[in-house]
């Protein structure tokens, strides 16, 4: 077994963004004021607290997508096996698969992913109480 | 020279596994802990592959750090008044958690110590190809079924994570 490729790729990997950030540190001049270093959020003015309660449609859909998951996971052995084992094994996938189908065809009809806009009165008393959090700090 | 690399990759995979792992126990703030929970996870794998369990150390990548890890942050998030939220730091029933801690160290200590872990630099080949041909062929049914569960485990977690009100009607 030859992991010793991955595990290059890792040092590698982890080296580029430690030289990138070490070089940036080195080269560029340093002179912060409020301006540069207020949170930047696509030119807005940020506002509030980020500590605001998510959508709970995320967990939804990252439930659903921890079944599609475990799928592709079963799809790496059954991958490397296909050239020897042939017509079988791809008929054994397929139904593997149509089964699978099954709840992604139920949750789409059920309208399980469909997003729920937030209610835009929960926002703003979200937005309220973290701008009253950093007035009181 | 290739000997000592290996070591060394292998002490930053036990670095990087118990380092993260005291950072999830002893941080005050919980995304502090998920976040580090993620290092603990990649670790792990990396130690898979040293005890040559390749699938494993993929299955560990793809649905523990890929996927449940999203689940738990995802949790975080979903909880109300996160902000500013510590964890309380004092212990309570000390000596009772003490119990179930020791037996778990025995059962460990006993596996360290009986496990022969030389076995595994002799077989260390891939084991993805074996596992896909057994799971085709012997275990078929096992995967068909495997299938079936996944999907009941769909429906069920939709069934539960529906507002109560709708029940009537689905």
């Amino acid at each position: 077994m030859n992991f010793g490729p991955i595990f290059l790729f890792l040092i590698a990997a982890g080296g580029v963004v430690f030289v990138a950030l070490f070089l940036n540190r080195m080269l560029a001049p340093r002179k912060p004021n409020p301006e540069k270093l207020s949170t930047y959020e696509c030119g807005e003015e940020a506002v509030g607290s980020p500590w605001i309660r998510f959508n709970t449609r995320f967990y939804v859909i990252a439930l659903i997508f921890l079944v599609f998951d475990v799928e592709v996971l079963f799809l790496f052995p059954w991958a490397v096996n296909l050239k020897s084992l042939g017509m079988f094994a791809w008929i054994e996938m397929a139904v593997f698969i149509i089964i699978l189908s099954v709840g992604l065809a139920y949750v789409w009809a059920k309208r399980d992913l469909e997003w729920i806009k937030p209610d835009s009165d929960e926002i703003q008393a979200a937005l309220r109480q973290s701008s009253q959090t950093i007035t009181d700090k | 020279m290739i000997d000592i690399l290996i070591q060394a990759i292998f002490w930053l995979f036990v670095v990087l596994t118990v380092g993260s792992a005291i950072v999830v126990v002893f941080s005050k703030r919980i995304i502090y802990s998920a976040f580090a929970l993620l290092f603990t996870l990649i670790g792990v794998a990396g130690l898979y592959v040293f005890l040559a369990a390749d699938f494993l150390a993929a299955s560990q990548m793809l649905i523990y750090v890929g996927g449940i890890l999203t689940l738990i942050i995802f949790g975080v998030f979903l909880t109300a008044k996160i902000y500013g939220m510590t964890i309380p730091d004092q212990a309570h029933q000390r000596y009772l958690a003490l119990l179930p801690v020791a037996g778990f160290a025995a059962v460990l200590i006993h596996v360290l110590f009986s496990a022969d872990w030389n076995l595994l630099q002799s077989t260390a080949e891939p084991t993805t190809e074996n596992l896909g041909k057994l799971l085709l062929t012997t275990y078929l049914v096992p995967f068909e079924v495997a299938s079936v569960l996944l999907l009941a485990a769909l429906i069920g977690a939709m069934r539960i994570s529906r507002p109560r009100e709708e029940d009537d009607d689905r």
